[in-house]
């Protein structure tokens, strides 16, 4: 497959940046913030989403879905990082979905897929246990019953946890091999949620499950898998990051050309310094490579790639790195003005460094990389 | 079967019966490179036999017209050519300035007579050309060149000096930038003649590198004759061709960076050097290294296929030329850094019974030379801030 977007994908791109562009600049963002959202992003913006299709991306047309595919998806999370824009879109559009696709039964798909395609269900993954990210360490237990499961245990860092209708909790279960994932209503009983507000306008949830019961049905492909076969699911939802990653990153560093064009000192434009062309030159050469890993993983996940591990753990670490230092040096290159809160730079280098941590960090997948190469 | 999964076929058919098994296999050494010529020295039947079968089809040259010689190939159809060749690990038949330099330029801007005599020899291998550029004083700021080109009626007369002639010994035709027009712009009094270098007033000089070895000369011109219909383009236009040249140089030296196909991985070798504990490279912070070289050779690899199939698509790869060249060049030097960490104090071995021949310390001390030949780093980045970035100055 070439390594372009085809007609159909640039045009959905155009369309979601207008969107965006229009409805949710980067003021959204702060509004939120100042408001205290308690969910961390607008639901009138989500159902607008929603009713343009975007959850309904990945999801395959018999089950009310598009089945536009993973690049499409891409492109509009790329646009969600431009405009910093938070929603339910990559947690329960791209993630969740995913979880449904890979490992739901078929009565499970037929119930919840359709219900994620329109926006009216938001699904959440809760799996971390960990505060340094180790995704292996799962205590959270599932206990069988006669009607089905009781599940006990905590969980961190639930992205849009609080807006959140459904969760899918990874366990460990009595009697199975592996990991299951539940599927469990945000109001069931014994379920108890807190936010913990993270450093941009993200709310992550902490949950806290007290021996809360589940009907068999609620086992997601009524079995527990292999950590190497869930790995899918996470390498999925990382190659997701590093599209809203490229975005952002791409955003902050077309607005530190702007301004390295425009402000003047010296009774010239500083962008005529050659310590800060050199700069700009090389993380504009940065960029170039983190848009083709993008692309080339989504394309991966369009054609089914068998193994996801290298790349995504390939994509994730050099986008962490990349957008990371796109949005330091926009703060430096912007000087004083870049350290006030009033100025928008600071948001996408807040947003950069919760996308990295989540799921993983550079170094967690620069390490994960060259254990998948043999060393 | 559509039309390109039947020329792949073809192709793959052909390759099978025509590629000599000994030509299967990556390059060892710089060594191993065929470059042609007048003075070629073949290292095997098998490499001379390959490059010929090869230049008949045209395919040292896939996409030049055929009435030139080349292989007629559109841009996808290369495409598959090439990955057909590396899916065999196939040796490239031939390596030529001709093929990279000097015949992109002379398709863009030469005369039809220009196509007609120099074209096919270069597809076949027959002539090696020298790139005459740099001159003593006149390295990055390259514009700035003296060699004199004067009038002489039915011919011109060259006198002056190159530097960093590359192979300069081993060239037969020399296509070189000149001052045509000493009163004029500094830029629009350049011209690029083309002559042959047994031309008498025409000599060299080697250059020893730090490396030991002797890639470049120096080269002089005593008045030497130029006919008046080898200049490409117009007179005193030298200086866009020689413009549109470096882009394809600099195209050439990135994709360098990559190593040869089929080069072993760094972090293999490095196993293989070092050992695993508990089935980790048992070296912590070199593995990191390697890891962050690896994972840039995989997205440069990647962003040259995505800037081509965006070529085939409409757009220009231009000046990102530069961008490669330059993430290019830095990143084998990072390899061959990598490289003499991982070997230790055989890395040190420059001659001897168990030296290789100082293979290593010689491609590390070379690879110095990859971010200053073709305008250095800071060139690269000067024209992606100008020409990519439209930044002032």
């Amino acid at each position: 497959m070439a390594l372009v977007l085809n007609e159909e994908q640039s045009m959905l791109q155009e369309s979601a940046r207008e969107f965006l562009q229009k409805k949710t600049p980067v003021s959204h963002v702060r509004t939120l913030r100042d408001q205290g959202s308690e969910n961390g992003y607008s639901e009138a913006v989500w159902q607008e989403m929603s009713a343009m299709g975007w959850p309904a991306m990945i999801i395959p047309e018999i089950f009310g879905g598009l089945d536009f595919g993973y690049t499409g998806m891409g492109v509009v999370l790329q646009e969600t990082g431009r405009s910093l824009t938070p929603s339910p879109l990559f947690s329960s559009g791209m993630v969740a979905a995913s979880a449904f696709i890979l490992f739901g039964n078929e009565e499970q798909k037929a119930l919840y897929l359709p219900a994620i395609a329109s926006g009216e269900m938001k699904f959440s993954l809760a799996w971390d246990e960990t505060q340094r990210y180790q995704p292996q360490q799962i205590h959270c237990e599932a206990k069988a019953s006669e009607q089905g499961f009781h599940l006990t245990g905590n969980k961190l860092g639930v992205i849009d946890g609080m807006g959140a209708s459904h969760f899918l909790v990874a366990t460990q279960t009595a009697g199975q091999e592996g990991v299951s994932l539940f599927i469990v209503a945000a109001d069931a009983k014994r379920l108890i949620r807190n936010a913990s507000r993270a450093l941009d306008t993200h709310v992550l949830a902490e949950l806290q499950l007290q021996d809360v019961a589940l009907d068999k049905a609620a086992q997601l492909g009524g079995q527990s898998y292999s950590l190497e076969a869930l790995d899918r699911l996470l390498d999925i939802a990382r190659i997701g990051q590093c599209a809203e990653l490229l975005g952002l990153a791409s955003e902050a560093f077309e607005r530190t050309l702007v301004y390295l064009r425009e402000r003047k000192q010296f009774g010239v434009p500083i962008g005529s310094f050659q310590a800060l062309q050199h700069r700009a030159a090389l993380l504009y050469s940065e960029l170039e490579l983190c848009k083709s890993l993008v692309l080339s993983a989504l394309q991966d996940l369009d054609e089914g790639q068998a193994d996801l591990a290298e790349t995504a753990s390939l994509c994730k670490s050099k986008l962490s790195e990349i957008a990371m230092l796109a949005t330091a040096e926009g703060i430096q290159m912007h000087g004083g003005i870049g350290m006030t809160d009033e100025f928008e730079i600071g948001f996408f280098y807040k947003r950069a460094r919760i996308l990295e941590t989540l799921l993983g960090d550079r170094h967690y997948h620069l390490d994960r990389f060259a254990q998948q190469r043999g060393y | 079967m559509n039309e390109s999964a039947s020329f792949r076929e073809d192709v793959r058919s052909w390759l099978d019966q025509h590629c000599p098994q000994e030509m299967r296999k990556p390059f060892a050494t710089e060594a191993d490179l065929c470059w042609g010529g007048r003075k070629a020295v073949f290292q095997s039947a098998a490499q001379e036999q390959w490059l010929r079968i090869m230049a008949d089809k045209g395919w040292t040259a896939p996409t030049w017209p055929s009435e030139y010689g080349g292989g007629g190939l559109d841009r996808a159809q290369a495409k598959v050519l090439q990955e057909e060749l590396q899916r065999i690990n196939a040796r490239a038949p031939l390596y030529s300035f001709g093929l990279f330099m000097i015949g992109p330029a002379i398709l863009k801007y030469g005369s039809e007579e220009l196509k007609r005599q120099h074209l096919p020899p270069i597809v076949a291998g027959e002539i090696h050309w020298a790139q005459g550029y740099s001159e003593p004083n006149a390295g990055s700021d390259l514009a700035s060149l003296q060699a004199g080109l004067v009038d002489h009626g039915d011919h011109y007369i060259l006198n002056g000096s190159k530097i960093w002639t590359s192979y300069g010994d081993k060239g037969d035709w020399m296509f070189c930038l000149v001052r045509s027009d000493k009163d004029g712009p500094k830029h629009g009094g350049i011209s690029l003649a083309l002559f042959d270098m047994q031309t008498a007033g025409v000599s060299t000089r080697p250059i020893r590198l730090i490396s030991g070895n002797s890639p470049f000369t120096e080269t002089f011109f005593d008045d030497v004759r130029v006919e008046k219909n080898q200049i490409v383009g117009e007179l005193n236009g030298g200086w866009t061709v020689a413009k549109y040249l470096l882009t394809h140089e600099r195209e050439m030296i990135g994709e360098s960076g990559l190593g040869q196909a089929g080069t072993q991985a760094l972090g293999d070798i490095a196993v293989a050097a070092i050992g695993l504990e508990n089935s980790r490279l048992a070296d912590t912070v070199l593995r990191r290294d390697i890891a962050r070289v690896e994972m840039d050779e995989k997205a440069l690899a990647l962003t040259l296929e995505r800037a081509r199939d965006e070529a085939r698509a409409g757009a220009s790869l231009g000046a990102s030329s530069a961008m490669f060249k330059y993430i290019g060049t830095e990143l084998n030097k990072r390899r061959q850094e990598l490289l003499m960490s991982i070997q230790g104090l055989h890395a040190l071995d420059w001659s001897g019974p168990n030296s290789d021949d100082g293979i290593l310390p010689k491609a590390w001390l070379r690879s110095r030379g990859n971010s200053i030949e073709g305008g250095t780093s800071e060139i690269q980045l000067n024209i992606v801030a100008k020409h990519l970035l439209g930044l002032p100055g």
